[in-house]
C-alpha cells in the first residue's frame, strides 16, 4: 500500500514552511541570548542553549517523520488512550517529579526530563476532538457542555496541583474551539463582561466609583425600559450581584499568593517597584523598546545578552528579537504567527471529518493563546505568566509538544482525502 | 452560521496581532525613553583622567608632582567579608567603620562600586594587595593628588579643589563634570588648560551585575587621554625656601625678580601654609581652618595687599622731574619743615642728597613744580591738568593697574586722578595744597609689593621692565608662555637719568639701612615706611644688586615691623646674598632676622 506517497503531495507546505522559519528564527535568537563576545562560542556548541536547542530541533524532525508516516487513524483511535496516559503521568508527577522553586513540573530519568503539562495540551485536544466528533454532540446542550468541560477540567486541576497557573490557563483557550463548535455566544458575552469588570475593579482605585456607575446604569435601564416588577427585580439583583463581585475581587486578590498579587499590581502600575516585582516587565520593555525601528543588529543587543532580562531564552525570548531586530523584526515574526494561524483556520475549515476540524481548532486555540499571552507579558499588556512562545522558546518539552501538536493536524489534513464521507 | 464563526476567529487573530504590533510600535518607535534607559543599564562611560602636568623650578628641581592614592572600593552585591575580625585586622579598620562604610555603599548602590576605605597610602596599598583576592567585590581605585617635595611657594603654586556648581555652569565647552578637580588659585588656576591635559572616555558594556563585558562597539567611540603639560617655573626653589625661612613667624611679602626678564625668582606671602596639607583628603579640613585663621594665611599678600608706597616713591618723582626738565642733578630745595615734617639732615639738598636723605620738603616743592606748570591761570584748573599729566607718567611705571602677571586676584593699587579729588572735594575745589602728600608717596597712593619689586627692576634696568611672571617654559618650550611676558615695556624716562638714581640708592643704604650693606657687593636700595593707622608701621625695602649688572630686584614688606631700614632691608640683603652667592655668610644678620625683634 502506497498511501504515504499520496499523502506527501497533500501536505500543507505553507504551514510546514512557516513552522520551520519560526523554529530557525527562534534558534538564532537563542544563540543571540547566550552569545558573549568575550568567550566566542559557535552556535553549534552543545555546552550552550543554542547547541542544545539544535538537538531538540533535530529530534523534533524525527518526531515529525514518525507522525507523518504513521496511519492517521492511529491518532483518532488512540486519542483517549493518549489522553489518559498523560493524565496518569500528570498524577504521578508530584510523586516522582523534581521540585524546582516549589513547583514540580518535570518527570523523567537523569538528564532526560519532560514536562507532562506541555504534552497534555495536544492529548487534551485529541481527547476533545474524539469526544465531540459524534454527530449528536451539540455544545448548545447542557449535558454535552458538561462533558466537554470535564475533559478540560481534569488536566487543569492536575496542573494546578503542581502548581503551574500559567500552563493551566492555557487550557481555557479551548473555549475558542468550543465557540467554533457552537457553544452559545452568551457564554462569551458573560465571560468578556466578567473580564472587563474584573479589570475595571482592579484598575480603578476606588470601587465606590464603579458601584455608583453600576447603580446609575441599572437605574437608567429600569427607567427607560418596560416597568414590570420582574424586570425591576432582575436588574436590581444583577446590579447588586455586580457590586458584590467588585468588592469580592479585592478580597480574592488579597488571598492570592503574594507573587501573583504582585504580578497583577505590576500590570496596572509597571513603575511601582522597578527593582523588585516590576523588574521583569520593566527590563523586558526596556530591551524591546530600545530596539527602535530597525533594531540594534544581530548579536548587538546589550539588554538581553547581559542578563538584564530574566528567563530570556525561554519565556522572554521575544525581548532579544525586539531589541536586535526592532519593530520591523516584530512585524515579521508577528506576521508569521498570524499567517500560520490564518492558514490553520483555512485548513481546519476544509476538513472532511469533524474530528480533524475540532483538533485543528484546538491547535489554533493553543497557539493563539501562547502567542498572544507570551508577547503581551513581555510588553506589559498582561501579567507575567510562565508560558513559552511556540517554536521560539528554548526547551525540549516546549518545542516537542508544539511540534507534535501542529504536525498531528498537518498529518490529519494531508489525509483528508482518505477520510471522505465521514464528515458529521 | 459556522463559517461566520470561523470568520470571527480570523478576526480575533488579526485583532490580537494588530494590538501587539500597535503596542510594540509605541514602545519601540514612538517612545525613545527605553533606548536611554537601556544605555544607562548596560553602557558605562568611564572617564580616563589624564596625569596633570608637573611643575619644576627654574633649575629643574621638582616643585609639584602627582602622588598616587588608592581608594579601596566595594561592590556590595559581590562583597563577602567572611571572618569580620580577620578582615578588620588585615585592613586596619574598626568593625564600626566597616559596617558604616558598607552600609553607606549599599545605600548608594548594590551593584556600583563606592569607596570603603579612602586614600590608602602606598604602604598600606602594598600590604593589602595580596589579601584582596580573598575578598570578592573589593578592588583598588587609583587616583592621584598633588604633592610637594618641598612644602614651599604655596600661594604661588596654588591649589586644586572640586569644581563648583558655578564653575560647571560657566564651562560652556562641557569639559568638566561633577567631582572633577580644577585649579582654584595660583599657577594651578592660571595654567589650568595647560596642566589638565585632555580627558579620555571609554564606553564599556556591563551586565546586570556590573561585570565588565568589554568595550562598546569595539571601542569606536572611545577617546584617549593626554597628559597635561609640564611647567617650568621661574621660581628658584632654594631662594624661595630661604625667603620662607626668614619670613616665618612674620607677616608680609617678599618678591624677587630677575630684572632683565621679569622672571619672578621668589614670591612669598607670610604667614604661609604647607601646600601638602591642602590636597587630598585633608583639603576640606585644612581649608576651613586656614580660612578662619585671623592671620589670613590664604591671603596672597604680594599681589593682593596694597600699601602706600612711602618714601620709595620719591625715586619715581625724581625720575619724572628729571625727564620733564623740572629737576636737574643740581636743583636744590631747602628742607623747609613748615611744609611737611622731616628728620635731621643738612639743608638745603640737591637731588642726590634728597634721595639719600629721603627729604620730604624737597619733594613737596619739586612735586609742586611738576603739577603746577602754569598751563592754566586758574590754579584749580592748573592743578587738575598737572595731576592728570603726572598720573599718565606714573602709570607707565606699572603702577595704578594690575601688572597682569600669570596669577589671578592681582590688585592694581591706586594712582589717584582728578576724578577722585573731584568726588571727595568737589570739582574746582582742590589744588596742590590738597594733594601734596602724593609727593612723598602718601595720601591716596596705593601699590602692591609686586609693583614695588617691579619698580626695583625698572630702576635696575634703567627704564624698562618685562611683566613679572612665574612660568618660563611650558613643556620645556619658552615660546609657549603667553606673549605678553615677552614684550618690553618702557617707562618713558631716558636711561641716563637713572645713573644718578642708582648712585643715590647705592649710597642711601649706608645711611638708612646700614645692616643691608655688603662689603664686596654693591646693593642699591631704598627704604620706605608704609604708614599704618592701626598700629606699628610696615617696614618696606626695595633693592637691586649688583648695582652695575643687576641680577636681582627685590621688594620686602614686613608688616608692623617699624622702620624699613631694619626688618625689610636686612631680609632683602640676605635674599640677595643667598641668590647671588648661593650661601649666606652673614649668620649673625640671619639670626637677627630670625629672632624677629625689629621694633625697639
Amino acid at each position: 500500500m502506497k498511501e504515504t506517497d499520496v499523502q506527501i503531495n497533500r501536505v500543507d507546505w505553507i504551514a510546514v514552511s512557516i513552522y520551520f522559519v519560526l523554529v530557525m528564527i527562534g534558534w538564532f535568537n537563542i544563540y543571540a541570548v547566550v552569545f558573549d563576545s568575550q568567550v566566542e562560542k559557535s552556535i553549534f556548541d552543545f555546552s550552550i542553549s543554542s547547541g542544545k536547542q539544535l538537538i531538540w530541533i533535530g529530534t523534533s524532525i524525527g518526531l515529525i517523520t514518525i507522525i507523518m508516516v504513521a496511519d492517521y487513524r492511529f491518532f483518532e483511535n488512540l486519542s483517549l488512550v493518549i489522553y489518559l496516559l498523560f493524565l496518569l503521568i500528570l498524577v504521578l508527577t508530584p510523586f516522582f517529579g523534581k521540585e524546582v522553586n516549589g513547583q514540580i513540573l518535570s518527570i523523567g530519568v537523569g538528564e532526560f526530563r519532560i514536562q507532562p503539562g506541555e504534552f497534555t495540551k495536544f492529548a487534551t485536544a485529541l481527547a476533545l476532538a474524539k469526544v465531540m466528533e459524534r454527530p449528536t454532540f451539540e455544545l448548545s446542550k447542557r449535558n454535552y457542555q458538561i462533558i466537554a468541560f470535564l475533559v478540560l477540567l481534569v488536566p487543569i486541576g492536575l496542573i494546578l496541583l503542581q502548581p503551574d497557573t500559567g500552563t493551566a490557563m492555557v487550557y481555557f483557550s479551548f473555549l475558542l474551539m468550543f465557540y467554533r463548535e457552537g457553544l452559545p455566544q452568551w457564554y462569551f458575552g458573560v465571560g468578556l463582561g466578567a473580564i472587563a469588570i474584573t479589570l475595571l475593579a482592579l484598575g480603578v482605585e476606588n470601587n465606590l466609583y464603579l458601584a455608583a456607575f453600576i447603580v446609575a446604569m441599572v437605574g437608567a435601564l429600569i427607567y427607560l425600559g418596560k416597568k414590570s416588577w420582574q424586570r425591576i427585580l432582575a436588574f436590581s439583583l444583577i446590579g447588586i450581584g455586580l457590586i458584590a463581585y467588585i468588592y469580592s475581587i479585592d478580597f480574592v486578590v488579597s488571598k492570592l499568593p503574594i507573587h501573583q498579587q504582585n504580578r497583577v499590581m505590576v500590570l496596572f502600575n509597571p513603575e511601582i517597584d522597578p527593582l523588585g516585582v516590576g523588574w521583569n516587565v520593566t527590563q523586558s520593555k526596556i530591551a524591546i523598546g530600545s530596539g527602535g525601528l530597525f533594531g540594534k543588529g544581530y548579536l548587538e543587543g546589550t539588554q538581553t545578552k547581559f542578563d538584564f532580562v530574566p528567563e530570556q531564552d525561554t519565556d522572554f525570548i521575544f525581548c532579544t528579537l525586539g531589541e536586535e531586530f526592532g519593530w520591523l523584526g516584530s512585524v515579521v515574526v508577528i506576521g508569521l504567527f498570524a499567517g500560520l494561524l490564518y492558514r490553520l483556520v483555512i485548513m481546519a475549515e476544509r476538513q472532511k471529518t469533524r474530528f480533524s476540524r475540532i483538533y485543528g481548532y484546538g491547535v489554533i486555540s493553543i497557539l493563539l493563546f501562547h502567542f498572544m499571552i507570551n508577547i503581551s507579558m513581555t510588553i506589559g499588556l498582561f501579567p507575567v505568566v510562565g508560558i513559552p512562545l511556540p517554536f521560539f522558546s528554548y526547551g525540549g518539552s516546549s518545542l516537542w509538544s508544539f511540534t507534535i501538536l501542529l504536525f498531528i493536524f498537518i498529518k490529519l489534513d494531508s489525509s483528508r482525502a482518505s477520510q471522505l464521507g465521514r464528515i458529521n | 452560521m459556522r463559517d461566520q464563526r470561523a470568520a470571527v476567529i480570523v478576526l480575533v487573530i488579526f485583532l490580537v496581532s494588530s494590538v501587539l504590533l500597535l503596542k510594540l510600535f509605541t514602545i519601540q518607535v514612538v517612545d525613545d525613553s527605553f533606548l536611554r534607559r537601556a544605555e544607562s543599564n548596560a553602557i558605562q562611560r568611564v572617564v580616563d583622567h589624564p596625569y596633570r602636568g608637573l611643575v619644576y623650578d627654574r633649575t629643574g628641581k621638582l616643585l609639584v608632582f602627582n602622588d598616587p592614592i588608592f581608594d579601596l572600593m566595594v561592590v556590595p552585591r559581590e562583597f563577602q567579608v567572611g571572618d569580620t575580625t580577620r578582615f578588620c585586622d588585615l585592613f586596619r579598620i574598626s568593625k564600626d567603620e566597616l559596617i558604616e562604610g558598607y552600609n553607606a555603599a549599599k545605600s548608594y548602590s548594590r551593584v556600583k562600586p563606592s569607596p570603603l576605605i579612602k586614600q590608602l597610602s602606598t604602604k598600606d596599598f602594598a600590604r593589602i594587595q595580596d589579601f584582596l583576592v580573598d575578598y570578592p567585590g573589593l578592588f583598588i581605585l587609583t587616583r592621584s593628588v598633588r604633592s610637594y617635595p618641598s612644602p614651599i611657594a604655596a600661594h604661588a603654586l596654588g591649589y586644586l579643589g572640586e569644581i563648583s556648581a558655578g564653575q560647571l555652569k560657566k564651562d560652556t565647552l562641557l569639559y568638566y563634570s561633577q567631582g572633577d578637580y580644577i585649579g582654584l588659585s595660583g599657577l594651578e588656576k592660571y595654567y589650568e588648560n595647560e596642566l589638565r591635559g585632555k580627558k579620555g572616555v571609554k564606553y564599556k558594556m556591563v551586565n546586570v551585575r556590573g561585570v565588565d563585558k568589554g568595550p562598546f562597539k569595539q571601542g569606536q567611540y572611545d577617546t584617549l587621554s593626554f597628559a597635561g603639560k609640564n611647567l617650568t617655573s621661574t621660581l628658584d626653589l632654594e631662594l624661595q625656601a630661604y625667603g620662607e625661612l626668614l619670613m616665618s613667624g612674620k607677616t608680609g611679602s617678599v618678591v624677587a625678580i630677575e630684572p632683565k626678564t621679569g622672571e619672578i625668582l621668589a614670591m612669598l606671602s607670610a604667614p604661609f601654609y604647607n601646600p601638602n596639607e591642602l590636597t587630598g583628603a585633608a583639603f576640606g579640613k585644612t581649608y576651613s581652618k586656614l580660612n578662619k585663621d585671623a592671620s589670613k594665611p590664604l591671603f596672597n599678600r604680594p599681589i593682593m595687599a596694597t600699601y602706600p608706597p612711602g618714601s620709595i616713591f620719591k625715586i619715581v618723582q625724581s625720575l619724572i622731574g628729571l625727564q620733564e626738565g623740572i629737576l636737574t642733578p643740581n636743583t636744590t630745595f631747602a628742607c623747609n619743615r613748615s611744609l611737611v615734617a622731616c628728620h635731621n639732615h643738612p639743608s638745603p639738598v640737591n637731588l642726590f642728597g634728597a634721595i639719600r636723605n629721603s627729604c620730604n620738603p624737597y619733594y613737596h616743592q619739586a612735586f609742586r613744580q611738576i603739577i603746577n606748570q602754569d598751563v592754566s591761570s586758574n590754579t584749580f584748573k592748573d592743578t587738575e591738568i598737572g595731576l592728570n599729566a603726572w598720573r599718565e607718567k606714573v602709570l607707565k611705571f606699572g603702577l595704578g593697574a594690575p601688572l597682569s602677571i600669570d596669577m589671578s586676584g592681582e590688585k592694581g593699587g591706586n594712582v589717584p586722578s582728578s576724578k577722585l579729588y573731584d568726588r571727595i572735594y568737589g570739582e574746582g575745589r582742590w589744588k596742590y595744597s590738597t594733594i601734596y602728600s602724593l609727593s612723598i608717596g602718601q595720601g591716596e597712593m596705593e601699590v602692591t609689593p609686586l609693583q614695588m619689586a617691579n619698580l626695583a627692576a625698572i630702576f635696575a634696568n634703567k627704564g624698562y621692565y618685562y611683566t613679572p611672571h612665574l612660568v618660563k617654559a611650558i613643556n620645556g618650550d619658552p615660546k609657549q608662555i603667553p606673549r605678553k611676558f615677552q614684550e618690553k615695556h618702557t617707562v618713558g624716562v631716558d636711561p641716563h637719568h637713572f645713573d644718578l638714581i642708582q648712585d643715590a640708592m647705592a649710597e642711601a643704604i649706608y645711611g638708612t639701612a646700614p645692616r643691608a650693606v655688603m662689603k664686596d657687593l654693591v646693593i642699591a636700595g631704598k627704604t620706605g615706611t608704609a604708614q599704618n593707622p592701626h598700629g606699628e608701621d610696615h617696614s618696606v625695602f626695595i633693592a637691586f644688586a649688583p648695582k652695575d649688572d643687576p641680577k636681582i630686584a627685590i621688594a620686602v614688606y614686613v608688616e608692623n615691623a617699624g622702620w624699613g631700614g631694619r626688618a625689610a632691608a636686612t631680609t632683602a640683603s640676605l635674599m640677595i646674598e643667598k641668590y647671588l652667592r648661593r650661601t649666606v655668610a652673614r649668620t649673625e644678620l640671619q639670626d637677627y632676622v630670625l629672632a624677629g625683634n625689629f621694633v625697639y
